[in-house]
């Protein structure tokens, strides 16, 4: 199992989605256990890979990728294609956020989805499959594949399970993202051919990629940089191509919505850090401008500009779907921000801030969904009130809120505060513009939180509403429970970042000052400054209590 | 045993708090207040014992003076130090913030009096809150409030204390918004907690500031490393650093222009007022300017800038806390107002004197929004101070420790206040005269709004309903003894300061001397000689008095015998300035159209709103706009060419070749039909055709 534990996971929902063709359609109650219980499964069977791989980082294993399956070439020899898998910490921890979110939001559709039950179960399935893929392939060919596939069962879930305007957004959804696939597909294969080019072998291997890729000629590089930003930058998305995504959520059915921001977005994020910074290190780097700004500069000012205006933007909606959706475009911001930032800080805190933005505003389009299903309306006019009905309700609401607005001991302030300090260090006014999103968060969310929950109920239609299920509860208490954990202990998550963190720093900056070797905590406090004043830490009290407890 | 266990002081009400959110639905109101008032009650038990072990441990030779450090974790970053950062020179520092926890003179301070007054506090609330829902909910907040400051005042590095910043905030936002089915009650929730994350986005930047400076957050590295002599005094980053953090103090502490929040705040529960906007939470500013006391004395024009904020807003608020007449906004002005006063002294370098302030502020205020409290209770929710009078005789616990806490708060001589007060007022003289005089000023401005509000309430004529009247009670003893207790300390606090110019020797400044070890000497003017200064303190001193005398007696003359429809004096004086004063400057409504864009100017919303409107328009129109336009367009050449596609190409280039030669068949076609009896018909024709030619040839 050890050797084959990505497969695995990978596999698994395909395989209930399989068993689900051969369920008549009208027997619901069996489609949705099957269902269930393959989502379940499928996060199961991603549990054991925590201690396998923190066994790893508890080693120090220095090799870039782990767990890694198949060989180069295997798959389509004549191509170069190859089955191969691999992971490292960064996609180690959107995997998890994968099985986890696909097995929420399975289990939050028991109820909200009526007709077509059984397609709807096999294609969220195949979604899952479609992306963990992503994240796991480590063939350019085999990354193509899993990232297009994943579009359809998407097109479909809100296609058919959506609101009113389905169609619309539906469409818009995939020829968007389509369109910014072609180009990715045009730098791919530029770089397939480059590799020939240079070594005279046809691969698709993003490992063996790594080696030539970085020395493209900038002026085809930044051509080429271009082409996968297009790609990432509406995936995840970036000012100014995100329209797409507010009617995305509005349409999509509560759980669609849930994958959508949870994880769909992060493949963008993610394909920064896999393939723009390692692959085109010089562009990022050079001191060409366009408009007086460099391309490094254009990315911040673009994440900028989005954490800023999707918060104003936020704060202004009448639908509570469409401000969870403007408010996760400031928040990928943040994500791009620090992956711009091109420090250890601001990286491990971006891909923090992805896993925290699963969580929060996973939950947050749960939250939407449950008055949804209720009321069948998402107007903020229509509520007033809810937390004299709903006090569990309200309770978990406002947990989530805050911690979708970074409140420290939740998940969101361990992100934001790392994203903002490796960002403020590389330039302080970087920092110093990024910082009134944590404020317009607050605003919106504070604001939003007052006119649904507080109050008295002004509409009667709100006054015989019921209170969480224990179904519903249970669907919230994993992101719960992850929200304090990051909250509180994020250390974990740190050491599992560090080492593909440092590697991407060291390969895009390499100038970059490195620690001079393992400072350890206890070594830390007698800085030579103290030793002279005054005011001394006794260095035989830290040790004491601090190693009592580590 | 104690002092290495520091952590569980904030962690006890950190508990309380959680077994309320899991169990608290469920609970009898006795079994919630033995866990909620037990847990605070240890807390401030083991704060004692923390204290006193400390004080022993740090008069030892081995450890003289220094500050306990204990550190439970790593909380943000990793113990290997690879998530590193380029410090102003380029040398590599690690993210790295402990879950760490320290104590020294300044938050042994600070402890003290957190749990000892909130452990007060708390015993009131049972009293006063038991009549009302979600009794389980207060407590718990109550708790969760505990946690948050008492990890603010025992933080080892900024980050942490950050953690405990935002969640007093928090725990403000939750406990003023407690009655949520009022409107006003949210909105002014949803106030606290914005403003104050405009502060708190200053804090955040000062502390990368001192991150990106120093390499670390903690206090021990950042103090020492301020006081090294490295750093030169006016350094420009300093400056920047210290002015960010004030930014966050302000926001907390209420100073201007943040101060907004707090008088709209005292919509929560009276002893929410007490606790969190009078006694500890609305300090937090003040600790954490002195704990970066290090860093301030390098910034002298941040610490000018802190004294000046904190004189004008001292005499902003209390103008306004003239003509109040809410018991509770007179008492919330009077907050703001000697809150500047704190800042005054850590602007002008007396930190001690500061920190006394907080001290002895801490007991009378937290006394006097106590005694307002009890005085709502025994006026049936009445909170109009125009509607009371003559309660003097009725609730005689109540007037008499609350008349403690206006002498204290006034400063007449003997009372804690006249210590604290006197200090800085002495201080700010050697610093800046004009500073002395707006301070002096505001003295004799409070000894006038605190008794008004005494002879309003307490003297003159009833002015309430009969029926008020008849429910008029003192309070139970649940809530009377916290109030006996801190008009206790509202006295004998002081002594503990005495100066020495009236024969004291000021054990609270000795004791706090090693936190702020080369704090007052850089900014104080050097002494020009003990007796002379002696000469012109005391006649400051007489002079303070006499402002406070002079406050009291214009209270006593206007309102003594204040009758229905009594008038006030300024506005029969000057009508203008009474209407301003009583709308508070029109600060707010100024903010409103302003900053926040809840009113238009007009046809225009400006603010925050404003630009939300205008980008929600660009977002519709420009951006997704040029989306929908660019699939318009698509769709418009797709038309286009499927119309070329049908007339042009497949019209004209395919099928018309097709029609020219079906066209052009036409004629050829005549002659094959296909029709048998055409075929005939032409075979007899020709047939008859040869037959004539042959036969007429």
């Amino acid at each position: 199992m050890y050797n084959h534990i990505l497969s695995i996971i990978l596999f698994t929902p395909l395989v209930g989605a399989i068993l689900l063709l051969f369920v008549p359609k009208d027997n619901k109650e069996a489609i949705r256990w099957i269902a269930n219980i393959f989502a379940f499964v499928g996060f199961l069977v991603s549990i054991p890979l925590v201690p396998w791989f923190w066994a790893l980082v508890q080693r120090q294993d220095k090799a870039p990728f782990k767990f890694i399956e198949g060989a180069v070439n295997n798959w389509i020899p004549s191509i170069g294609a190859g089955y191969v898998l691999g992971i490292d910490g960064i996609s180690f921890l959107l995997i998890m956020l994968t099985t986890l979110l696909g097995w929420v939001s399975i289990l939050s559709s028991w109820t909200a989805i009526e007709n077509r039950v059984k397609e709807y179960y096999i294609w969220f399935l195949v979604l899952q499959t479609g992306m963990l893929g992503v994240f796991m392939a480590l063939d350019f060919f085999l990354f193509f594949v899993f990232w297009e596939a994943m579009l359809v069962p998407m097109y479909l879930l809100i296609g058919i399970w959506g609101g009113p305007r389905k169609l619309y957004a539906a469409i818009k959804f995939f020829l968007y993202t389509l369109a910014g696939s072609v180009l990715m597909l045009l730098g791919i294969l530029f770089l397939y051919f480059n590799h020939h080019a240079v070594t005279g072998v046809y691969t698709f291997s993003i490992q063996e990629l790594y080696k030539t890729a970085p020395h493209v000629p900038f002026h085809y590089a930044v051509w080429l940089f271009f082409a996968f930003f297009v790609g990432f930058a509406i995936k995840v998305p970036m000012f100014p191509f995100h329209t797409w995504l507010p009617d995305a959520h509005v349409e999509a059915p509560t759980a669609g919505s849930v994958i959508l921001a949870g994880v769909l977005l992060k493949m963008g994020t993610y394909g920064f850090v896999r393939f723009s910074l390692p692959f085109f290190p010089q562009v990022l780097s050079n001191p060409a401008t366009f408009l007086n700004v460099t391309v490094r500069g254009w990315m911040i000012g673009l994440s900028l500009v989005a954490i800023i205006y999707g918060a104003l933007v936020s704060l202004m909606q009448k639908d509570m779907k469409k401000l969870v959706a403007y408010s996760s475009v400031s928040h990928l911001g943040f994500c791009t921000l620090g992956i711009f930032a091109l420090t250890p800080l601001g990286l491990s805190g971006s891909v923090l801030q992805q896993i925290n933005h699963g969580i929060s505003t996973g939950a947050l389009f749960l939250i939407v969904g449950i008055l949804y299903e209720r009321r069948h309306t998402r107007e903020i006019a229509e509520y007033g009130g809810i937390s004299n009905v709903m006090p569990v309700y309200a309770t978990i609401t406002m947990i989530m809120f805050l911690s979708s607005m970074g409140l420290p001991l939740l998940n969101g302030f361990v992100g934001e505060f790392t994203i903002l300090q490796g960002t403020f260090m590389e330039n302080w006014k970087w920092g110093a513009w990024a910082v009134p999103g944590v404020v317009l968060a607050a605003a919106y969310l504070l604001w939003l939180y007052q006119r649904v929950f507080f109050g008295t109920v002004t509409n009667p239609k709100n006054e015989k509403l019921h209170d969480l299920t224990p179904r519903e509860v249970a669907t919230f208490v994993p992101l719960i429970i992850m929200a304090f954990w990051i909250g509180l202990y994020p250390k974990p998550f740190f050491q599992i970042l560090e080492q593909p963190v440092s590697q991407i720093v060291a390969t895009v900056r390499p100038d970059y000052p490195q620690p001079k070797g393992a400072v350890n905590a206890e070594q830390q406090p007698a800085s030579p400054a103290s030793a002279s004043a005054t005011v001394v830490v006794p260095a035989a009290v830290v040790p004491k209590t601090a190693g009592g407890k580590q | 045993m104690f002092l290495s266990h520091i952590w569980l002081i904030p962690l006890l009400p950190a508990l309380g708090a959680t077994l309320m959110f899991f169990f608290g639905r469920r609970l009898q109101k006795s079994s919630v207040s033995a866990v909620c008032v037990g847990v605070v009650v240890l807390a401030f038990l083991m704060a004692c014992g923390a204290v006193w072990q400390y004080t022993a441990w740090s008069s030892t030779a081995e450890h003289l003076h220094q500050p306990y450090q204990t550190i439970l974790y790593t909380w943000l970053g990793t113990d290997t130090g690879h998530l590193t950062y380029a410090t102003h020179d380029g040398t590599p520092a690690s993210l790295q913030a402990d879950a760490g926890f320290l104590l020294d003179p300044l938050s042994s301070i600070w402890l003290l009096f957190v749990t000892g007054v909130g452990m007060l506090i708390h015993v009131y609330s049972i009293g006063y809150m038991g009549h009302e829902g979600g009794y389980y909910r207060f407590f718990g907040y109550l708790n969760l409030f505990m946690f948050s400051m008492l990890t603010l005042v025992l933080a080892n590095n900024y980050a942490l204390m950050f953690v405990g910043w935002e969640g007093v905030g928090l725990c403000s936002y939750l406990l003023i918004g407690f009655y949520f089915h009022r409107k006003s009650a949210s909105d002014a929730a949803n106030k606290a907690f914005i403003v104050n994350r405009i502060g708190d986005a200053g804090f955040l930047l000062g502390m990368f500031f001192i991150a990106w400076y120093f390499g670390s957050l903690r206090f021990v590295d950042v103090t020492a490393a301020a006081r090294s002599g490295h750093f030169a005094i006016g350094d420009p980053i300093i400056t920047a650093a210290t002015l960010l953090l004030f930014v966050g103090a302000c926001g907390k502490s209420a100073q201007l222009p943040l101060y907004v929040w707090l008088p709209d705040a005292m919509e929560g529960p009276t002893p929410v007022s007490a606790l969190i906007h009078a006694a500890t939470m609305v300090t937090a500013g003040v600790y954490m300017v002195a704990r970066s006391n290090a860093l301030f004395v390098l910034a002298p024009k941040s610490m000018m800038v802190v004294a000046v904020v904190g004189a004008l807003t001292a005499i902003f608020a209390a103008s306004i806390g003239l003509v109040q007449n809410d018991i509770k906004r007179v008492l919330a002005y009077s907050t703001v107002s000697q809150l500047g006063y704190m800042f005054l002294a850590l602007g002008v370098g007396a930190f001690a004197a500061g920190v006394f302030h907080v001290f002895t502020h801490a007991f009378f205020k937290a006394l006097l929004f106590l005694g307002a409290g009890s005085v709502i209770h025994a006026m049936s929710g009445e909170q109009d101070i125009r509607n009371m009078g003559d309660l003097a005789g009725k609730i005689p616990t109540t007037f008499r420790t609350m008349f403690v806490a206006t002498l204290a708060i006034a400063g007449i001589p003997g009372l804690a206040g006249f210590f604290s007060k006197d200090e800085i007022l002495w201080q700010a003289w050697k610093y800046n005269h004009y500073l002395w005089a707006i301070g002096f000023v505001t003295a004799l401005m409070t000894a006038f709004y605190m008794f008004r509000l005494v002879y309003l309430t307490f003297y003159s004529k009833p002015r309430m309903s009969h029926e008020v009247e008849h429910h008029v009670h003192e309070s139970p003893k649940s809530m009377t003894w916290p109030l006996v207790v801190l008009a206790f300390f509202s006295v004998t606090a002081g002594y503990l300061g005495v100066s020495p110019s009236l024969g004291g020797s000021n054990h609270f400044e000795k004791f706090l001397e090693p936190v702020f070890a080369n704090g007052a000497e850089t900014v104080e003017a050097p002494p020009a000689g003990e007796e002379g200064n002696r000469g012109i303190e005391y006649l400051l001193m007489v002079l303070s008095v006499a402002a406070a005398g002079a406050g009291w007696f214009m209270a006593s003359r206007a309102y003594g015998n204040a009758d229905k429809g009594f008038t006030e004096p300024i506005a029969a004086a000057a009508p203008p300035v009474y209407n301003t004063l009583l709308n508070k400057y029109y600060v707010d409504e100024g903010y409103d159209y302003v900053f926040t864009g809840r009113r238009k100017l007009g046809d225009v919303r400006l603010g925050t709103m404003g630009l939300g409107e205008a980008s929600s328009w660009f977002d519709a129109n420009i951006v997704d706009g040029a989306v929908n336009g660019a699939g318009w367009i698509t769709r418009l050449t797709a038309t286009l060419s499927s119309w070329w596609d049908k007339w042009i190409i497949d019209g004209i280039g395919v099928n018309g070749p097709a029609i020219l030669a079906r066209m052009l068949s036409y004629p050829a076609r005549l002659f094959e039909w296909g029709l048998v009896q055409w075929y005939a018909l032409v075979m007899t024709a020709g047939l008859v055709g040869f037959v004539f030619y042959y036969v007429y040839h």
